[in-house]
């Protein structure tokens, strides 16, 4: 019994639980500040016990350890860490100024860092479960806004379903293959001669609970509306940090227990793929509202995280961890911007809004530029390599059609990131927004600078990246 | 290290982002940003071109090989380097792009008042990326810069442009990045094939038909776009008309050049046979290009969009030339992108000059310019002899090279190049005739100024180069005859090889 291992995720509940307790204590003064405070301080402790981590499995095969998880585990720990940030601010404008918040950003950071580690069908779906349900109440978190509540409850129903699903998929496993535990199911995969049709359509079925998750399609028809009714901050940390632990988990379940039945869930990867560079390039040409548009976008570029998956071996799974990283930068630096995009303390969320950002506010004009450029994959910026990532292992392993659609749809893309651009710059300028928090001139210089200079520097992410696959496929 | 001895090609490439970045950091006063953002410029821009000519004086004309090379590693996991190098085909155009960036921020000196800093910074980026690719000896390094051009003219286009500046802008952006795209994934297919993007390892490389074939097609979406060839060359009068005439100058003195450069770096030598088996539809497009275009530019209203078709129009010559596959065609091919490069700019510095004191590019609007601005005549002649490609002018050498080498090929492919070249004269004069001379019926342009010293210190370097080019072609020639000897050497080899192959 090893627990030590699971030190980081002890002490987050810990601290989650300290946090909570030591918020409600004052009763006459707003706690919010210095409990977020303490959240960002609990995440720092995290990700150094994460970095110190040793590896291994602990609980009895349930929970796993290696260079993987603490890949995605930082990568996580950093997208909460900078949506978190990015709300300080906005809760206080926006009357929302409950010290709840932060504890749920971190409840719901703490499961996914129980997904990443999941090593057992069971332990997936706990860590699930402790994400999905702060994420329904942050939703609606707003809850005096009719949209955000809608976008709470539809987040809640079609959550509620995609769960339903992966119990449905896990007993299907279970039932065919006797197991629950990753390893032991791996091992009886690959003795069979055969697969049985109820494993297969477990399989799919958890696939297309952990589709729902990150928003592929079919399963992302929930995305735009929770996107656009969620507060914004609550948008940006769903686009980042979630995404992360549901690609996490897709890549360990698919290349580990149920690696030799690629054959089988190959096609229904390159499907979704498919369809969700497609759909996520044309969907968000005629968007009005940003936060919509965005979210297009990041459907669009979950197709290209699952390229790498369909693709699969050692270089399409670094594909799909270079392109997570350098997504989650992007993603939270876009947001930034929309964080910050109020007039006399009100939120406004459409493309037009941002007319003459060039002129208002030129240094975030420029770092918005930057992000949309680099999400159209323009070189030399972050967004570039990262298509590179993914397209290399798909041309080298013959997966042509995932190719050519891809970069066509990219270009497809290019026309709605490049309207965003038309109207900072070549519009007229509307009024300016509000003074930029200080939280966001942070979020956005870390992410316009990492987006910037990544092709200085690529080989030490690339580096991390090969490691942690070396975890899952060595 | 070097010939240079240090690394020239760097600092050309990235000396011009320092520039922009002390641009960027200058605080103060609209008036004092905006004139800071000039002289920094000017000054980043005239140092660069400085510099640029050691290339000039010490590269070796006797040599094929690569020059001035630098290598670093860079993506070791990929084969992927950091190599920059010049060789004859592109050392010119490293000079070319280092010679008009300054006479384009002098050009620009007070037509643009609106966002000096940011125009300027533009400029200074677009520099880097020019050179930068002109100098990549690795294809990845080469699509980086290939594709980093589209940022900072994008922006050029969609801010400082004319009233559809928008749609143009989308357009240019959006024609080449679906054009470069697929090379991109040429390029990817190319490194798994031979596990380098290292251009002189590719060029040592054998590469086998049917990937020839998919390779050409792939490097051909994306250059016949950037030429522009015909039938997709309709995003290059809307991006002329409606760029600033610093954008234009670039647009038609460098960025046209890309597709070119690419056709000559990568098409021949790395598809060579099926370069061959594609030249009579490259030939049939050219001509096509060079006739078609020809007579648009005939019925034209607006200068510059004249301009812009006699762009393609020349460069339909070029692509002509490249795929003659002989001496006198590539070398006429890449004379003629030259003397293209300073003649088309200098036009339309010549259309910015009336732009500037009128406001207007209709070439009605005008009439009997000569009268009143005598020396803005004479200059804006030679260079309409310039592109008329009247001997002794730059024009002349290339395009009869071209011919000569399209003759040995098939005469009548020569004989479209010729018509061509009739169609030229005929239009340029007439748009000649019609700005400059004629009776002035518009009272306002009486009061027009002839050329300021800041427009004579814009054009004297150019009438000087297309005099030059004219008298001396051999001073330009020789930087490029070893190479295309090599290259055409090498081609003949490839497909001798083939042909033995297929006889065994």
């Amino acid at each position: 019994m090893n627990w030590t291992l699971a030190l980081p995720e002890i002490v987050l509940a810990v601290a989650g639980l300290v946090i909570l307790v030591a918020g409600v204590i004052p009763k006459d003064r707003d706690t919010t500040f210095p409990c977020a405070m303490g959240v960002l301080g609990a995440f720092l402790v995290t990700a150094v016990l994460v970095i110190a981590q040793g590896e291994g499995t602990a609980f009895g095969g349930q929970y796993v350890a290696d260079d993987f998880s603490a890949f995605m585990k930082l990568l996580a720990l950093a997208g909460a860490a900078l949506g978190l940030l990015l709300a300080l601010d906005w809760n206080a404008s926006q009357g929302l100024s409950r010290f709840e918040y932060p504890v749920l950003v971190l409840f719901a950071t703490l499961g996914m860092m129980v997904m990443i580690s999941a090593n057992d069908l069971m332990s997936l779906y706990l860590g699930l479960e402790l994400l999905s349900l702060p994420l329904y109440v942050l939703a609606g978190f707003d809850r005096d806004n009719p949209r955000s509540a809608e976008a709470g409850l539809k987040y809640f129903v079609l959550g509620a379903l995609s769960s339903g699903m992966l119990l449905y998929g896990a007993s299907l496993v279970y039932g065919f293959a006797g197991t629950t535990n990753f390893d032991r199911l791996a091992d009886a995969l690959s003795a069979q001669s055969g697969v049985s049709a109820g494993v297969v359509v477990g399989v799919v079925f958890i696939i297309a609970a952990l589709a729902f998750k990150i928003a592929a399609v079919p399963f992302h028809m929930w995305t735009p509306d929770v996107y656009e009714g969620a507060p914004t901050p609550v948008t940006a940390f769903f686009a980042a940090a979630p995404k992360v632990a549901g690609i996490a988990l897709l890549v360990r379940a698919l290349s580990g227990p149920f690696g030799d039945l690629a054959q089988q869930w190959q096609q229904v990867i390159v499907l979704a793929s498919l369809g969700s560079m497609l759909l996520g390039a044309f969907a968000a040409i005629g968007q009005a509202n940003i936060k919509r548009l965005m979210a297009y976008s990041s459907i669009n570029n979950v197709g290209f995280i699952l390229m790498g998956l369909a693709v699969g071996g050692e270089s399409g799974l670094r594909g799909v961890l270079l392109y997570t990283a350098i997504y989650v930068a992007m993603t939270l630096g876009s947001f930034a911007v929309l964080v910050a995009m109020r007039r006399g303390g009100r939120a406004v969320e459409r493309v037009d809004d941002l007319a003459g950002l060039g002129r208002t506010d030129p240094g975030m004009a420029l770092a918005m530029a930057i992000f949309m450029f680099s999400l159209a994959g323009i070189p030399p910026l972050a967004g570039f390599f990262a298509k590179l990532y993914v397209l290399l292992p798909a041309v080298e392993q013959g997966f042509w059609l995932l190719a050519t659609v891809g970069v066509l749809a990219s270009v497809v893309a290019a026309y709605y990131y490049l309207r965003i651009i038309k109207v900072m710059y070549f519009d007229d300028a509307a009024p300016a927004f509000d003074a930029r928090p200080a939280g966001v001139s942070v979020v956005l210089a870390a992410t316009a600078l990492f987006t910037t200079f990544f092709f200085l520097f690529p080989g030490a992410m690339l580096a991390a990246a090969r490691q942690a696959v070396a975890a899952l496929v060595g | 290290m070097n010939a240079a001895g240090f690394p020239i090609l760097s600092l050309l490439t990235f000396l011009p982002l320092v520039g922009a970045a002390i641009i960027l950091f200058v605080r103060g006063e609209d008036a004092t940003v905006a004139s800071n953002a000039r002289w920094t410029a000017l000054w980043t821009s005239l140092i660069v071109f400085v510099l640029s000519l050691v290339l000039w004086v010490q590269f070796d004309k006797t040599s094929a090989d690569y020059q001035f090379v630098e290598q670093v590693s860079w993506l070791p996991e990929f084969g992927i380097a950091y190599i920059m190098g010049v060789d004859g085909i592109s050392v010119l155009f490293v000079l070319l792009s280092t010679a008009l960036t300054p006479l384009c921020i002098l050009a620009s000196w007070e037509a643009v008042q609106n966002r000096v800093r940011e125009y300027m910074i533009a400029f200074l980026v677009l520099e880097t990326m020019m050179v930068g690719m002109f100098c990549a000896l690795d294809l990845m390094l080469f699509y980086i810069f290939f594709e980093g051009v589209l940022i900072p003219m994008f922006l050029i286009i969609g801010i400082w442009g004319g009233a559809r500046r928008v749609y143009a802008a989308y357009k240019f952006f959006l024609y080449t990045l679906l054009g470069s795209v697929l090379m991109l994934l040429a390029i990817i297919a190319l490194w798994y094939q031979a596990g380098t993007t290292s251009i002189p390892e590719l060029s040592e490389f054998d590469i086998g038909f049917t990937l020839q074939v998919w390779l050409f097609l792939a490097f051909f979406a994306s250059f016949a776009v950037k030429v522009p060839m015909w039938p997709v060359h309709t995003w290059l009068p809307d991006a002329h008309v409606e760029a600033p005439t610093a954008g234009s100058v670039i647009l038609a003195g460098v960025l046209l050049k890309m597709g070119a450069y690419g056709f000559l770096r990568f098409s021949l030598p790395l598809a060579p046979d099926a370069s061959q088996m594609f030249a009579p539809a490259i030939y049939v497009l050219s001509i096509v290009a060079v006739v078609y275009t020809s007579l648009v530019a005939l019925a034209q209203e607006d200068m510059k969009k004249l301009i812009a078709y006699s762009s393609v129009a020349h460069m339909g010559i070029v692509t002509l030339g490249i795929f003659t596959f002989n001496q006198q065609g590539i070398e006429g091919a890449l004379f003629t992108m030259l003397s293209h490069g300073v003649v088309s700019g200098a036009l339309f510095l010549c259309v910015g000059v009336l732009y500037d004191r009128v406001h207007s590019r209709e070439i009605a609007r005008y009439g009997g310019v000569a009268k009143i601005m005598p020396a803005y005549a004479l200059v804006f002649m030679l260079f309409t002899m310039g592109s008329v490609a009247l001997p002794g002018t730059a024009g002349f050498p290339g395009e009869f090279l071209v011919i000569v080498g399209a003759w040995a090929v098939n005469p009548w492919v020569a004989f479209g190049a010729a018509l061509g070249m009739i169609l030229g004269a005929a239009y340029m004069l007439y748009l000649y005739r019609r700005v400059a001379f004629g009776k002035i019926t518009k009272q306002d342009l009486r009061a027009l100024l002839d050329l300021s010293p800041r427009e004579y210190a814009t054009f004297a370097p150019l009438i000087l180069l297309t005099l030059w080019m004219g008298v001396y072609p051999q001073s330009f020639l020789n930087f490029f005859s070893a190479t295309v000897a090599e290259l055409v050497q090498n081609h003949q080899q490839a497909l001798a090889t083939t042909a033995r192959l297929a006889g065994l």
